[in-house]
């Protein structure tokens, strides 16, 4: 057993948890040959074989480009973590999650059945709540968990309504046999109410416009959560959903305008907030937004050199993300701030991290010999090609650029080099290698993959566009493309960035401004839509559950009396005649007594009075019971009446003496009297149409026969209860027994009060 | 409330009433009566002796918790119904061992709905009890 309340061995446990990342990463990596020739791997087992969904997984390109960077990624983050929360009490709940989260977000890119994807989907999400809200004593923390869930948890089951749609039209979850009826979904009617199903899904999941807000609120994780959860992963589970049904939805005019739209909107809108915070890693937040904006925007195309800029990008932005969200925990953790104004002259004291940071930071600005140049490059690319609004296109990616490149600089210049501020200098020293090596390793990767792209163009790139797009054009990525218009963009974006990080402090002071004169933003709406649906609850509680025991039953019997009463007179042709019997002087006395009883209890204004009175009543409708050869029956209602009386008594007389209310409301009075009476006929009146009838004996002609035949039993109503009908007794029983036990907690509770 | 002649009558009907309540319950198969019923009459015992000498008197006479009962009896008739599930049958059907087969009629001698019944007699008494006695003890 490994102790993890023991500090030492709770690290150690985490440190091995890296493991599992690591053999996954090496797994995938060896299916990388058959993918780089076109291939693929598909695996199936029966799942819910009644409902013919089977759990099948399929590895293509796309799979395995977003399995290696899931795992790739998360062996650093994990090894990262295991230094980052040293001490924590909760380390081994962490690395639990932070598995399981990994896990599930590797089945989600690998399902080929649509509710297996949907399934891991959800499990992504209630992971990525749990991870969110680590820090569970913070009420921010619990807040911002709570909206990640509310948000992405509700596009998931919209995605869910969408593919439900798609299996009806297409006869099939699995995903790679959609593929091959793309053409008639879409020409169908119900084409666009599946698309808005899987953007709004893809959109939740991948925060653009207008379900943005949430990622910059989960910045209440911890800080490798984030490099992992929201740089990499969790939030590329849109962009996948949406490049994963490209080839089936997308190509239509409607696919492209939405995402080119939102994801400019999302981009330019994420870009400008990014300038306008002071938070370390809510810059880094809004980046992510902007950077998912613009995957978004490439997705929407339908060219080749378009989807290569979003699969290219999406892999800079892994890479250069996690890294700097990495560098950012590694400043908060060693220097107690993540202000980039108390921060500054890092360099000295941190090398490694520095390396990483000015590595990640010229990828994501786009400098030459750099991964991000490679992307840029090809961004621009792919922007000039777009079919639909190319302008805009292009000049949302180099604002966008531009505005990353005033970020970067800002990150590098002002956290790193610049004058060393805040009392933390004299003793900040660099944090242990299992932190810097993966912001290390991930700024490497910017540095080789910008000098060789060609390898990374064939391996990944390539593979991954392929099992989306398939049409033969190459797909190149390589260093130098030569003088033309791409290059003259990242000129004039680098222009642009230069100009933007020299007025970067103005931009900040006009981008706060302005943000603050919009009349409402997205969190806002989130925050009035929920009070509203709380507010809403709370109105409907009042009104049905407002804890009056009169209204209860009023309701109860009320609804009994119209639908029971309306179906009687709606086929009283059936009950021909109601017939009367004659009873007995003896049964007449009875009800004579019966009848007292009631009106004692209804008009005593003693409750010790109207208890006795209910026992009066029940011992009388159970010799009732005996008159008419029921003894068992009788027997029972007896000994419950009893017991009833005896335990409300006992309640009774521990209540504090209360005068029961004056009766003030005669009207209601009445009301509630003829609505007893209406019942009491009702049921009267139904019992002598239905004993007009002859009664059917053939079920109680099988009991007398075989009662002691088969069950060696004379009494009827014990062989029912304890043989033939014994489940229906145990469910009773059980009834009875969670009852006694929850009226028990509800005693001890009060006591405890 | 200490009443004398309460308390002597209560020593005697108290257990008159669980040697009847006993009664009940094992003569319910073939007259009436059974678990439920006799489980019923048991408790009404107890909440006399309640009555005349206080829960905690109650409690140190039965010696075992209620809630522990009510488990008791869960386990026994789940136990019941899986004798039959194991020996092949569907859940909870009734099984009879009977001797005596050399005379004319078969004399049973006992059989699962009894284990049953006695499941159902533990449950509701003890729920009962439970109830009872904890809103006495408040």
């Amino acid at each position: 057993m490994i102790n993890l309340a023991n500090k030492n061995s709770a690290v150690r446990f985490a440190r091995a948890t890296c493991a599992i990342p690591l053999i996954l990463f090496l797994a995938t990596s060896f299916m990388l040959p058959r993918t780089i020739a076109g291939g693929f791997y598909r695996f199936e087992f029966a799942w819910i074989p009644d409902l013919g969904v089977q759990m099948s997984f399929m590895l293509d390109g796309l799979s395995v480009l977003f399995a290696l960077i899931i795992s790739g990624i998360g062996f650093f983050v994990t090894l990262y973590s295991a230094d980052y929360l040293h001490g924590h009490h909760q380390t081994g709940r962490f690395f639990v999650f932070l598995q399981a989260f990994m896990l599930s977000m590797l089945g989600l890119v690998t399902a080929d059945n649509a509710l297996a994807l949907f399934v891991f989907w959800e499990l992504t999400t209630i992971f990525s709540y749990l991870l969110i809200g680590f820090e569970h004593e913070k009420e921010s923390s619990r807040a911002s968990a709570r909206q990640a869930l509310l948000v992405t948890g509700a596009g998931g089951l919209v995605l869910l309504i969408g593919f439900l749609l798609l299996e009806i039209i297409s006869g099939t979850y699995e995903i790679s046999q959609m593929v091959s009826i793309a053409p008639q979904l879409k020409n169908h009617p119900l084409y666009g109410v599946i698309l808005t199903t899987i953007f709004i899904g893809a959109f939740t999941k991948s925060a653009q416009f207008p379900f943005h807000f949430w990622l910059p609120n989960a910045m209440a994780a911890p800080t490798p959560i984030s490099a992992f959860l929201h740089s990499a992963t969790l939030v590329k589970g849109g962009i996948y959903l949406l490049a994963r049904f490209h080839p089936i939805l997308g190509g239509t005019d409607a696919w492209t305008m939405t995402l080119v739209i939102i994801g400019a909107v999302t981009a330019i809108g994420g870009a400008f907030m990014a300038l306008g915070q002071s938070d370390l890693k809510k810059i880094l937040a809004y980046t992510t937004v902007t950077a998912l904006g613009i995957i978004t925007l490439f997705l929407g195309g339908k060219t080749t050199s378009s989807l290569t800029a979003a699969i290219t990008f999406l892999l800079v932005h892994s890479l250069y993300k996690s890294a700097l969200f990495l560098v950012v925990g590694i400043i908060d953790h060693q220097t107690g701030t993540r202000r980039i104004d108390q921060l500054g002259g890092l360099w000295d004291s941190m090398p490694f991290t520095t390396f990483a940071a000015v590595a990640a930071c010229l990828s994501m600005a786009g400098f030459p010999l750099f991964f991000g140049f490679i992307g840029k490059e090809i961004m621009y690319k792919g922007a000039l090609a777009e079919t639909m609004f190319p302008i805009l296109a292009t000049s949302t990616v180099v604002l966008c650029n531009a505005l990353m490149v005033a970020v970067a600089g800002i990150l590098v210049i002002r956290a790193f080099l610049g004058q060393p501020g805040g009392d933390y200098y004299a003793t900040v020293r660099e944090a242990s290698p299992y932190m810097w090596c993966g912001p290390v390793m991930l700024g490497g990767l910017d540095i080789l993959f910008g000098i060789v792209p060609d390898w990374v163009g064939r391996w990944l790139v390539e593979p991954a566009v392929r099992a989306i797009h398939y049409t033969g054009e190459d797909i190149e990525l390589s260093f130098f493309h030569g003088i033309n218009e791409p290059l003259l963009l990242s000129i004039i974006t680098l222009i642009l960035g230069i100009r933007f990080y020299l007025k970067h402090q103005f931009l900040y002071k006009w981008i706060n401004i302005t943000f603050g004169k919009l009349p409402i933003t997205a969190s806002q709406a989130y925050d009035w839509i929920s009070e509203s649906i709380v507010g809403l609850g709370k109105i409907q509680t009042r009104l049905i559950q407002n804890g009056s025991l009169h209204r209860y039953f009023f309701v109860v019997v009320a609804f009994f009396v119209i639908s029971a009463g309306y179906g009687f007179f709606r086929h009283s042709e059936s009950f021909p005649s109601i017939a009367f019997p004659l009873i007995s002087w003896r049964e007449f006395l009875l009800t004579i007594v019966i009848s007292a009883a009631v009106i004692t209890v209804v008009m005593t204004r003693s409750r010790l009075l109207a208890v006795c009175g209910l026992g009066v009543i029940g011992a009388g409708i159970a010799l009732i019971f005996l008159s008419y050869g029921a003894p068992d029956v009788a027997l029972t209602q007896l000994l419950v009446e009893t017991l009833t009386v005896i335990i409300v008594s006992i309640i009774l007389l521990r209540l504090p003496r209360l005068r029961l209310k004056p009766i003030k409301y005669r009207p209601q009075r009445i009301f509630d009297a003829s609505l007893a009476l209406g019942a009491g006929v009702l049921v009267t009146t139904l019992l002598l149409a239905v004993l007009s009838h002859d009664l059917d004996r053939s079920v109680t002609a099988f009991f007398e026969q075989n009662s002691y035949l088969a069950a060696h039993g004379r009494n009827i109503v014990n062989v029912i209860l304890v043989d033939f009908r014994s489940m229906d007794t145990l469910g009773e029983i059980i009834v009875v027994a969670t009852a006694g036990l929850a009226g028990y907690a509800l005693i001890l509770n009060r006591r405890s009060k | 409330m200490q009443s004398l002649i309460l308390r002597t009558a209560t020593r005697l009907l108290v257990s008159l009433i669980l040697v009847f309540s006993v009664y009940l319950l094992f003569r319910g198969h073939n007259a009436p009566g059974g678990g439920f019923a006799g489980a019923l009459v048991a408790a009404t015992g107890f909440a006399l002796y309640i009555m005349a000498e206080g829960a905690a008197s109650v409690r140190k006479a039965i010696r075992i918790d209620p809630r522990r009962l009510i488990i008791f009896g869960m386990g026994l008739t789940l136990a019941t119904g899986l004798i039959a599930w194991l020996s092949g049958k569907p859940f909870l059907t009734g099984l009879w061992w009977s001797m005596a087969k050399h005379t004319d009629t078969p004399l049973v001698v006992v059989g699962t709905p009894l284990l049953f019944d006695i499941g159902v007699f533990a449950i509701v008494l003890g729920t009962i009890l439970t109830l009872i006695l904890t809103l006495e003890e408040n």
